[in-house]
C-alpha cells in the first residue's frame, strides 16, 4: 500500500489490542446512513512511474515560451544552492515552530529573514511572512486602520496605478469590515499618481495612503513627497514595493522626513520561481511603533535557562491561537518554505548581487524598449522613469498582437486593455536579467512581422515563419 | 548568525550577473545611497550555515511528529520532484490559456477529485491556506444572506473547542463569533446550541471529527436545527484525514467547507507554510466561490474570472493561490487513487486507536475514554500534574529529549493538561510502540526525578527559552554590533 507500512500481522495485532475484528469497526460511531459508498469518480491509483509520465507530458504541453510578462511575477535567476537547501527534509517537512527547542533551525532562519527584510526595506521590524503580495497589502490596510491613532476614518486612498489584482484582493479581504477604498487616478503623461487629484483629498480624514514603488506601469513614484503629504494629512504611508527594486532604490524606511509606516509587497523575486503564481510569499514590515498591530508570526531573540541565545515566536497575544476573535488577523500558517528560500537567496546574492540583478533588469528593459519602439507605431505610453517594466502602445490591436506572438512562442507582455481601456492598445513589458540580446531581438523581429501582417495586409493568411 | 560570517567585499561571486551596470535613466535622488546591508559570505559558508540550521529542526523526515490537528504524515518525495519539472516552475501565472493547458488540466482534475472526496457541488482551489479558506467560506455565507436581503444575521457560532482561526475568520468577515459549549461526551451541547440559534444566526463552523478527536454523531440533527433557523453550516476540514472515503461533509449537510491540502493531501508543511485551503460548496453557494477557477468545455481548459462569475466573493491572491501546493496535492491524489483515499482514514484511525489503547494500558487517561478515537485523541495529564507536579508542558519537552516531536499541547483549551496526539497512517506499529515506551519512561521519571523532567529538554540545541524576555525586550532583527 503506498505510504502505509502496515503488514497483515501488524494489522491483526493492532486490532486485537483495540479489541475489534476489523478496521471498519473503528468507524462505528459514524451513523450508517451517512456513510458514503465508493468514490468511483476518482480515478484508480497509479504507480509513481505512470504519474511521472503523466506529469512530464503535462509540463511539456505548456512549452517553455520566451516570456516578457512581469506584472507581479518576475523571472530571475535562482542560485542552485537555494532550493537544494530549502528542500532538505528538515526544512521541507517541519511545521510551525511551536516547540521552540526542537525548531531552532527554522526560528533562527526566520529571525535572519526578518533582519534581511529590514535591511532591504529600511524599516524597523518585519514579520515572518504572509501569503502573497496582494493579501499582504490587504493586511497592511487593516493594520493601518487599527494603528492610525490620529484618524478615526476607515477610508484608504488607493491609487489606480497599483496592480489591478491587488486592488481587487484588498477589496475582497477588507470589504466586510466597512473599510472604504478611494481610488486616486494617475497622470496620463508620467504614469505616476496624479498629484492634483490627490491634493483634492488634502485635509480629509483617511487612515492611509498606499504608495506603490514602482507602480503597476513600472513607473517610479515621487515617494518622498507622497510620504510627507500623507503624514501632513494625518495618514499613514503604506509602501508597496518590489523587493528587488529596494536593492537600488531609496528604501521605504527613508522615504520623506519620517519614512513609510508600513512596507509590504510580493517576495517572489527573492528566490521563488514564477511557477504559475505560487507559492510565493508576502512580506510585511513596519515602524517599531506599529509592531503590536502586525498580523502573522514574529520571531524574537531571547535566552534559555543557561543564558544561551535562542529564538522563539513572540508577541503571540496578537495571534488567533491565543486571542481568537480579538486577534489582529485570522492568519495561522504563512509561507515558511518560500521564506527559507528567500533568506538563502538574499544570503547568496548579498547586497551587491541583488543590485546587479536589479540594474541588469533595468538595463534589459531599457534595451527592449529601445528595440520595440524602433518599430513604426510602437511608442512608450508614459514619460516617467521606470524600474524594469514599461508600458508600450502598439499600432495594432493589442490582444490580437499578443495572441499572434504567443502562437510563435513569445509571450509579449501583459495586455492592459481590460484593466486600463483608456490606454488603448497598451502592453506592459518586462525583461529581467535573464532575457539577453538574442531574446530581445527575437521579440522585436516577431513583433515586426505581426505588425506588418496586421497593418499592411490584414486579409492575408498568416506568414509561415 | 549568518551575519557573523560576513566580511566586507566577500561574495558568492558566481550567483549574480558578472557585470555591474549603471542605473541610467533613474534620477539620483531616487537611488539608494549605500548597498543594502545583507550578509557578504561565500557560497560554501552559506551552504554550511543553512545545512547546520536545518539540523536543529525536528521534521517528519527525521522524527515521529504526532502533532495533533496538523496531520504530519509522510510527504512523498515524488510530489516535489514532479511539481518542480521545468515546465511547471517556468510557467508564468499570466501565460495565455494556449500555454497553460497542461497546468490547468491538473487543477481541473483536482477540483473534481476534491468534489467527489467531500461530496460538495463545486470547488475553488484558490485559498492559500486553511485560514484563508475559512475567510472565503464565511465570506460566501455572508454573500448568500446579503443577496437574499437577509441582512440582520450578525453571528457565527463556533464550538468552544474550535481552532482559533474560526472565530478570527468570522470577525474578519464582519461577524460576531459566539461560542457554544462542548458537552461532557465531547459532542456539542445541543441545548446550548438551540438557545443560541435565532434570526441573528448566519451560520455555524464545525470540525467533524471535532477538535477533541471524536465524531459528532448528531451532525444530521445539528444541520437540521441550524438550517431551520436560516443559518448555514461551515465545515473546517482540519480533520478530513479521519473520514476520507468513509463519510463526506456534503452528505452530513454542510453548505461550505475548506480542506487543508497540507494535511490530508500530504503537501509539505515547510516550517510553517505554504499550505492550500480549497473551498467546496453546496449548490446554493456555488455563485459565490472565489476566483479564479478552471473550466473545461471538452476540448480546452480556461480560467473562470470576474466576467464569468459576477457574484463571486472575489480574488484572494494576486494569481491563483499556491499553485505549486495544488500540483503536489494533485500528484498525491493520483498516486493514491480512489482506493488509497479509504486507506488514509482507515490506517490513521487504526493507528490512533491502537496508540490510545496502549497508552491507556500504560496508565494514561483519555479525555473521552468512552468514545471511539478518530485519527487523533486527547490524553489528559491532570492526574500527573496534580500528584507529581509534572505537567503536560514538561512531558512535551521531555519527549523532545527522546527524539519525538511533542503532540499538540493545551489545545483544545477546555480539556485540562491535554495532549492532542495524531500519529497519522504513515507510521509503523513499531514506532507507535516506541512512543508508548517513551511515555512510560517519562511517567517513571516524573515519579522518581520530577525536577529533571520539569527542566527538560536537556539535549536540544537550547534549553527552555525565556518567552517573557522575548516579548518584553523585543529583538526582532540583527543589527551591526550584535
Amino acid at each position: 500500500m503506498p505510504f502505509i507500512p502496515h503488514t497483515e500481522k501488524d494489522i491483526r495485532e493492532m486490532l486485537a489490542t483495540i479489541g475489534v475484528d476489523h478496521i471498519d469497526a473503528l468507524f462505528d460511531e459514524i451513523p450508517s446512513e451517512l456513510r458514503c459508498g465508493e468514490l468511483d469518480a476518482i480515478p484508480p491509483g497509479m504507480p509513481e512511474m505512470e504519474v511521472s509520465r503523466l506529469m512530464q507530458t503535462r509540463a511539456r504541453a505548456d512549452g517553455q515560451p520566451l516570456c516578457f510578462i512581469g506584472a507581479g511575477a518576475y523571472d530571475h535567476h535562482i542560485p542552485a544552492a537555494v532550493w537544494e537547501l530549502t528542500t532538505r527534509g528538515e526544512f521541507y517537512t517541519a511545521y510551525t515552530p511551536y516547540q521552540a527547542e526542537a525548531s531552532q533551525g527554522t526560528l533562527q532562519l526566520l529571525y535572519e529573514y526578518q533582519s534581511m527584510m529590514t535591511a532591504l526595506t529600511g524599516m524597523a521590524v518585519s514579520n515572518a511572512s504572509l501569503y502573497d503580495g496582494a493579501s499582504a497589502l490587504a493586511e497592511a490596510v487593516l493594520m493601518a486602520v487599527r494603528g492610525n491613532r490620529k484618524s478615526k476614518s476607515k477610508r484608504i486612498l488607493l491609487p489606480r496605478n497599483l496592480h489591478p489584482t491587488y486592488r481587487r484582493v484588498v477589496h475582497t479581504i477588507v470589504c466586510n469590515q466597512q473599510i472604504e477604498l478611494v481610488e486616486v487616478g494617475y497622470d496620463s503623461v508620467t504614469g505616476s499618481i496624479d498629484r492634483a487629484e490627490l491634493e483634492r483629498y488634502s485635509g480629509e480624514d483617511f487612515a492611509a495612503l498606499v504608495i506603490p514603488q514602482p507602480n503597476f506601469f513600472g513607473v517610479l513614484e515621487a515617494v518622498d513627497e507622497l510620504t510627507d503629504w500623507a503624514h501632513d494629512n494625518g495618514m499613514l504611508a503604506i509602501a508597496v514595493v518590489n523587493p528587488m527594486a529596494m536593492a537600488i532604490l531609496r528604501p521605504a524606511g527613508e522615504w520623506g522626513d519620517l519614512g513609510a509606516d508600513i512596507c509590504c509587497g510580493e517576495g517572489q523575486p527573492l528566490g521563488s520561481p514564477v511557477a504559475s503564481g505560487g507559492p510565493y510569499f508576502g512580506f510585511l514590515c513596519s515602524t517599531g511603533k506599529l509592531v503590536r498591530q502586525m498580523p502573522g508570526r514574529i520571531i524574537g531573540k531571547t535566552v534559555d535557562l543557561d543564558g544561551k541565545t535562542g529564538y522563539a515566536l513572540t508577541l503571540q497575544a496578537r495571534e488567533q491561537h491565543i486571542r481568537r476573535s480579538k486577534a489582529t488577523s485570522n492568519i495561522c500558517t504563512n509561507q515558511g518554505l518560500m521564506v527559507t528560500a528567500a533568506t538563502i537567496h538574499m544570503t547568496l546574492m548579498g547586497g551587491e548581487g541583488l543590485q546587479r540583478v536589479a540594474a541588469a533588469s533595468h538595463a534589459n528593459t531599457g534595451k527592449l524598449t529601445q528595440a520595440l519602439t524602433s518599430l513604426p507605431g510602437v511608442e512608450t505610453a508614459f514619460k516617467g522613469a521606470v524600474f524594469h517594466e514599461r508600458v508600450l502602445r502598439l499600432p495594432i490591436e493589442v490582444t490580437k498582437a499578443l495572441r499572434a506572438l504567443a502562437a510563435h512562442n513569445v509571450l509579449g507582455g501583459f495586455d492592459l486593455s481590460d484593466d486600463y481601456p483608456e490606454l488603448g492598445d497598451a502592453v506592459l513589458v518586462c525583461a529581467t536579467e535573464l532575457r539577453n540580446n538574442d531574446d530581445i531581438e527575437n521579440y522585436r523581429g516577431k513583433l515586426e512581422r505581426v505588425i506588418q501582417s496586421q497593418v499592411q495586409t490584414p486579409c492575408q493568411l498568416k506568414p509561415d515563419w | 548568525m549568518i551575519y557573523e560570517h560576513s566580511r566586507v567585499g566577500r561574495r558568492a561571486m558566481a550567483q549574480a550577473p558578472s557585470e555591474k551596470v549603471d542605473m541610467a535613466g533613474i534620477p539620483d535622488a531616487m537611488l539608494r545611497t549605500s548597498q543594502p546591508p545583507l550578509p557578504e559570505v561565500s557560497e560554501m559558508q552559506a551552504v554550511r550555515h543553512f545545512t547546520r540550521l536545518s539540523q536543529k529542526n525536528f521534521s517528519i523526515d527525521t522524527q515521529f511528529y504526532p502533532l495533533g490537528s496538523c496531520t504530519m504524515k509522510y510527504n512523498p518525495r515524488v510530489c516535489n520532484t514532479l511539481a518542480s519539472l521545468p515546465g511547471m516552475l517556468s510557467r508564468h501565472p499570466l501565460a495565455p490559456d494556449t500555454h497553460s493547458q497542461g497546468f490547468m488540466a491538473c487543477l481541473y482534475e483536482l477540483q473534481d477529485i476534491l468534489k467527489t472526496a467531500t461530496g460538495m457541488h463545486a470547488v475553488s482551489l484558490t485559498p492559500a491556506a486553511g485560514a484563508q479558506g475559512e475567510f472565503a467560506g464565511v465570506g460566501m455565507i455572508r454573500a448568500y444572506h446579503d443577496d437574499r436581503g437577509d441582512k440582520e444575521r450578525s453571528e457565527i457560532l463556533v464550538p468552544d473547542a474550535a481552532h482559533g482561526t474560526n472565530p478570527a475568520s468570522a470577525v474578519m468577515c464582519g461577524y460576531k463569533a459566539r461560542e457554544i459549549p462542548t458537552g461532557s461526551d465531547g459532542d456539542i451541547d445541543i441545548e446550548a446550541l438551540k438557545s443560541a440559534l435565532g434570526p441573528q444566526t448566519a451560520g455555524i463552523m464545525l470540525t467533524n471529527p471535532s477538535t477533541v478527536g471524536v465524531f459528532e454523531q448528531r451532525i444530521k440533527g445539528i444541520a437540521e436545527l441550524v438550517h431551520a433557523a436560516g443559518g448555514l453550516l461551515y465545515y473546517d476540514g482540519a480533520n478530513l484525514n479521519a473520514i476520507l472515503g468513509k463519510v463526506r461533509p456534503g452528505d452530513m449537510g454542510f453548505d461550505v467547507i475548506h480542506m487543508n491540502l497540507h494535511k490530508t493531501f500530504s503537501t509539505p508543511h515547510g516550517g510553517g507554510g505554504p499550505g492550500a485551503g480549497p473551498v467546496g460548496v453546496s449548490k446554493r453557494l456555488e455563485p459565490y466561490l472565489p476566483i479564479p477557477m478552471v473550466d473545461f468545455d471538452g476540448n480546452d481548459y480556461r480560467w473562470l474570472t470576474e466576467r464569468d462569475r459576477p457574484d463571486s466573493i472575489g480574488r484572494l491572491s494576486a494569481f491563483a493561490g499556491n499553485a505549486g501546493v495544488l500540483i503536489r496535492a494533485y500528484i498525491y491524489a493520483r498516486l493514491l487513487g480512489r482506493e488509497g483515499m479509504h486507506r488514509v482514514s482507515e490506517y490513521s484511525t487504526l493507528n490512533a486507536n491502537y496508540l490510545l489503547k496502549r497508552l491507556m494500558e500504560t496508565g494514561f487517561d483519555a479525555a473521552y475514554p468512552e468514545r471511539r478515537a478518530s485519527h487523533e485523541f486527547i490524553l489528559t495529564l491532570k492526574k500527573q500534574a496534580k500528584e507529581l507536579g509534572v505537567n503536560t508542558m514538561d512531558f512535551a519537552k521531555r519527549l523532545l529529549d527522546y527524539g519525538v516531536h511533542a503532540p499538540t499541547t493545551y489545545f483544545p483549551l477546555l480539556v485540562p493538561e491535554c495532549l492532542l496526539v495524531e500519529p497519522t497512517e504513515t507510521e509503523a506499529k513499531e514506532d507507535l510502540d516506541r512512543f508508548v515506551e517513551i511515555m512510560r519512561t517519562i511517567k517513571q521519571e516524573a515519579e522518581s526525578q520530577p525536577d529533571m523532567v520539569k527542566q527538560a529538554p536537556h539535549t536540544m540545541p537550547v534549553r527552555r527559552l525565556d518567552d517573557v524576555r522575548a516579548a518584553r525586550e523585543l529583538d526582532l532583527a540583527w543589527k551591526p554590533g550584535d
